[in-house]
């Protein structure tokens, strides 16, 4: 379809646009947003006769990549370390995809302008294609790659293990509580325009550096699908910022959804980033340096900053704060860390930094070899079984933390921590502002104002309270991170596959029972937790006890 | 000429890492190990439609641990099961209470209820949804096209004009309000990721259909002189012959709280009781009679939509309803109950709609034995789902 025809076909399907005059649809979910003023036009412009034949063709060109990697023996040159990451980003992104696509018909009940629903009906076909193209592909790396294990019980996987509950926020996140909270600004505003960005552009061409050309094929398919739904937020923002009442509720979300995002997407991708890679040539960019181009000045000073003119109040504090968390905090790095040290509950291989690494982070990351470059070489001294527990329950410096009952990722950045009691329970989050999303912004009263059709953080959000004094052997067998022989485990800290160097059942057995630092944290005194406290945020870099005086 | 010295450019190196599959054996390396295991295939094999649609959304009931994390605000998160009146074998078991020390509490009789069951006999994702709809709108416009060219559009007597400016056009307005404010509107509530995506691929064909006829009522607009492009927007607020059918598609939108109502009065009841009478009843049997070969070109790509893709993912979905382990007879009472609120709505909607039949010069089958067809198809459906035809069929 030419351009011309294209315009005229849309405005022709604009006489679709329907005002009931019998009923009115069922408003089945809510919002507390107001829509009063200033329809915007459907931003996407699209029709289906020209889109079905578009995305036929996409589908062509990575179905024909697929077939030439398998033909052209793409798999004798990927690296382990990096495709064993795949299994947990693969195990996730699914479900964030067709939530993406659940997400939809929420905006058809709340955004009252017939002519974006043509636009957001596209983005639910669209994340459809997302999530079944990116399960196809995991499907294939099955098929193909060395090591079957993690990604043939993905998908139990990731409902069982503590990361793919991390992950899970990318996707419960867009479903529920008010439609333009989760279905907008967290999806759309955030999620979309900002950090798929470092998901499907930054990492994609990671992977292909480490000779997987498949992952980008997907994902920058994926990507020009998404770059079509950013215009979809861009349109309802600007609705909502044509009502005033809206701008207290749009504050608050932009500054949940930024932090939510960043303490989610920049610990699963910037460790897949820097630790799931071998290409250290010192003129690659490092994450930061990524998400400095991608985030900080793409999406923050490029998109965000030129809302302020319409009245939107930007969390700029939150955007300089996260960039201090991945530049001077090393939160990546600790992430990287608390991910290896954990190996053991989780269901893909865990290669160690060498040499070369080292000295690229240090290049990349100054100082970063005296915070971690102990911790990471006794890691690979205690990589193979001989003897020794497995690093968690080894006396490596290093203090097992405590979770973050918002983002759930744990409270790495010790000094960060805060504690409180809510909802009659102690609960610890690691930064003041995910203590503020669970106990002041996922609230039925925002600042005094009724926030009644605002969502809830629920669930059993710290992992280890099910498995609160169990055997490790125990925990590995429950969670189902077994191969075939019944023994030896998915995970394992290194990539050698020899079975006698693999870690079985029986190593765990050994080992002393895990326990809930929530559990534990709920059972002591005043004063103990306060001694508890006052100690936490002493503790780090990398772990470390708190220095005794 | 002189030559410049090339620094080395920085890129990657590709290094041999032999991790294709069998390189070597180690546990879990066998071919056997390279299925997705978790869960029960509906056949012998599991098939690629399955791989990539089930399980990819989390069931409490299933392997998810720690529980949904994020609800809505009265706490309830996911898929509820009770958004719909309709039950499914297992849904009343509780769902596992896990808490400190419980561990992951993992189904042992996968799928744990009957709602998993449900494959789409259509097996739709990604793939087979492009391929469908790009062929369909591919072949539509090379139709219309060649009849452009043919100029086939000058035989149209002006009656027949009329007929098509206002009463195909008018139906583009019930294929979009289904498309968007019926099945996508109700995507969100369905309980596994197999509803979610039939669904969305149902939502997705409408919508198509919808543009279709509205892109088809554009080409006539520019191909002939005495063709009003908006006569369909007058037809459907004002022609009294519309109000009926309008009423019931919205009153299918207004469905409250119940997705599987909506889907079921919209593919089982509206269908065939209004949207075939009027789509293959009279606009596919007027046609050629009035000198028009290519309006049933455009009907009848909607037609085959319903007839070999919606009304099949609409019976596997339902019927095993009807002969649940469980709630066979509770479901029946609650079809039989939506049939006696729906069918007598369809088919006061059908005669106020009978003076169509009159309007082109060629005249199509009776209206009466366009109905008495659509009836006859209608308790055919009822049959293939296990239901009575409902008493209100004789009015």
């Amino acid at each position: 379809m030419s351009r011309q025809s294209l315009a005229k076909a849309h405005q022709k399907i604009q006489e679709l646009s329907w005002e009931p005059q019998y009923h009115e649809p069922y408003m089945k979910y809510g919002t507390d947003y107001t829509f009063r003023k200033a329809a915007k036009k459907d931003p996407l412009k699209q029709v289906l006769r020209s889109y079905f034949p578009m995305e036929e063709e996409k589908d062509h060109r990575v179905y024909g990549a697929q077939d030439g990697a398998i033909r052209g023996n793409m798999f004798r040159q990927v690296q382990e370390r990096w495709l064993e990451w795949q299994k947990l980003f693969l195990s996730i992104i699914p479900l964030p995809e067709i939530s993406a696509a659940r997400s939809m018909p929420m905006l058809f009940h709340v955004v009252p302008n017939p002519e974006l629903h043509n636009g957001q009906a596209i983005q639910m076909i669209d994340e459809v294609r997302h999530s079944t193209i990116q399960q196809n592909l995991k499907r294939l790396y099955m098929n193909n790659y060395i090591d079957p294990a993690g990604f043939n019980n993905s998908l139990r996987n990731f409902q069982t293990d503590y990361c793919g509950t991390i992950g899970r926020q990318f996707a419960e996140g867009f479903i529920t509580g008010d439609a333009i909270t989760a279905a907008s600004i967290y999806l759309t505003i955030v999620a979309e325009t900002a950090f798929t960005n470092t998901l499907f552009v930054a990492m994609p061409a990671e992977a292909a550096a480490n000779g997987d050309y498949l992952l980008p094929t997907v994902f920058h398919s994926v990507q020009s699908d998404e770059s079509r739904h950013i215009s979809n937020g861009y349109a309802t923002l600007l609705m909502a910022l044509s009502d005033e009442d809206n701008r207290q509720l749009l504050e608050r979300d932009l500054r949940y959804a930024w932090w939510n995002n960043h303490r989610v997407v920049d610990a699963a991708i910037g460790t897949f980033i820097e630790y799931g890679t071998k290409d250290r040539r010192k003129d690659r960019e490092s994450y930061a340096e990524m998400w400095r181009r991608w985030i900080y000045d793409d999406y923050y000073r490029s998109y965000l900053i030129p809302l302020e003119k319409y009245g939107l109040t930007i969390p700029h504090d939150l955007v300089e704060e996260s960039w201090k968390q991945i530049w001077e905090k090393g939160y990546v790095h600790e992430v990287a860390q608390f991910f290896a040290t954990g190996w053991l509950a989780n269901y893909w291989r865990i290669d160690g930094m060498t040499d070369e690494d080292f000295e690229w982070f240090e290049y990349k990351y100054p100082g970063w070899y005296d915070r971690y470059g102990k911790w990471w070489e006794n890691y690979n001294r205690l990589a193979t079984p001989n003897g020794h527990n497995a690093i968690v329950a080894e006396d490596v410096d290093y203090v097992y933390p405590h979770r973050c009952w918002t983002c759930m990722v744990p409270c790495l950045v010790r000094e960060d921590m805060v504690m409180a009691e809510v909802d009659g329970q102690w609960r610890t989050y690691c930064h003041e502002v995910c203590r503020w999303t669970d106990a002041e912004a996922f609230r039925p009263v925002y600042q005094g104002r009724e926030t009644p059709n605002m969502g809830k953080l629920v669930g059993h959000r710290e992992w280890e309270t099910l498995y609160h004094g169990w055997n490790w052997a125990d925990v590995v067998t429950d969670m189902g991170f077994v191969r075939d022989d019944g023994k030896t485990m998915t995970a394992q800290p290194h990539l050698n596959l020899d079975p006698k160097k693999m870690w079985t059942l029986d190593h765990m057995r050994r080992m002393p029972p895990l326990q809930s630092p929530n559990v534990l944290l709920n059972e002591m005194t005043d004063t103990e937790r306060e001694a508890f406290r006052a100690d936490y945020v002493r503790q780090g870099p990398a772990g470390r006890p708190a220095p005794t005086d | 000429m002189t030559t410049t010295e090339r620094t080395e450019r920085s890129v990657p190196k590709p290094v041999f890492t032999d991790a294709e599959a069998g390189a070597r054996e180690f546990p879990d390396s066998s071919p056997a190990a390279r299925r997705y295991n978790y869960f029960t295939p509906a056949k012998r094999k599991q098939t690629h439609y399955e791989d990539v649609t089930v399980e990819v959304q989390p069931d409490p009931r299933h392997y998810l641990a720690q529980g949904w994390i994020y609800g809505f605000a009265n706490g309830e998160g996911g898929y509820p099961l009770h958004w719909t009146k309709l039950k499914a074998w297992g849904v009343d078991e509780p769902e596992p209470a896990r808490g400190i020390g419980s561990g992951a509490m993992h189904v042992q009789n996968w799928p744990a209820h009957g709602w998993h069951e449900f494959r789409d006999p259509n097996e739709e994702w990604e793939q087979s949804l492009f391929r469908y709809n790009a062929n369909v709108v591919r072949q539509l416009t090379q139709n219309v096209d060649n009849a452009r060219n043919s100029k086939a559009f000058d035989q149209w007597t002006p009656n027949w004009i009329r007929f098509v400016e206002r009463n195909v056009g008018a139906w583009m307005h019930i294929e979009h309000i289904l498309g968007l404010y019926v099945f996508a509107a109700n995507e969100r509530s369905c309980p596994t990721n197999m509803h979610n995506t039939a669904l969305a691929a149902n939502s997705t064909r409408k919508i198509r259909f919808a543009q279709d006829l509205a892109l088809y009522n554009l080409t006539l607009s520019e191909e002939i002189d005495a063709f009003d492009g908006a006569a369909h927007l007058d037809a459907w607020n004002n022609d009294a012959e519309w109000q009926g059918v309008r009423k019931v598609c919205e009153a299918l939108t207004a469905v409250q709280d119940d997705w599987g109502e909506a889907i079921f009065a919209a593919n089982v009841v509206f269908e065939p009781l209004l949207g075939e009478l009027f789509r293959s009843n009279l606009v596919m049997q007027s046609a050629a009679g009035n000198g028009d070969y290519v309006t049933p070109t455009v009907m009848g790509a909607g037609e085959y939509d319903y007839a070999q893709r919606d009304l099949r993912w609409t019976i596997s979905c339902f019927a095993p309803l009807t002969q649940d382990r469980e709630f066979a007879d509770h479901n029946k009472a609650l079809f039989q109950q939506w049939l006696s609120h729906w069918v007598p709505q369809a088919l006061d909607a059908a005669r106020q709609l009978q003076p169509l039949w009159s309007q082109t010069d060629h005249k199509p089958p009776r209206f009466e034995d366009g109905l008495d067809h659509a009836k006859s198809r209608f308790a055919g459906i009822l049959g293939d789902l296990g239901l009575d035809t409902p008493e209100e069929l004789k009015q």
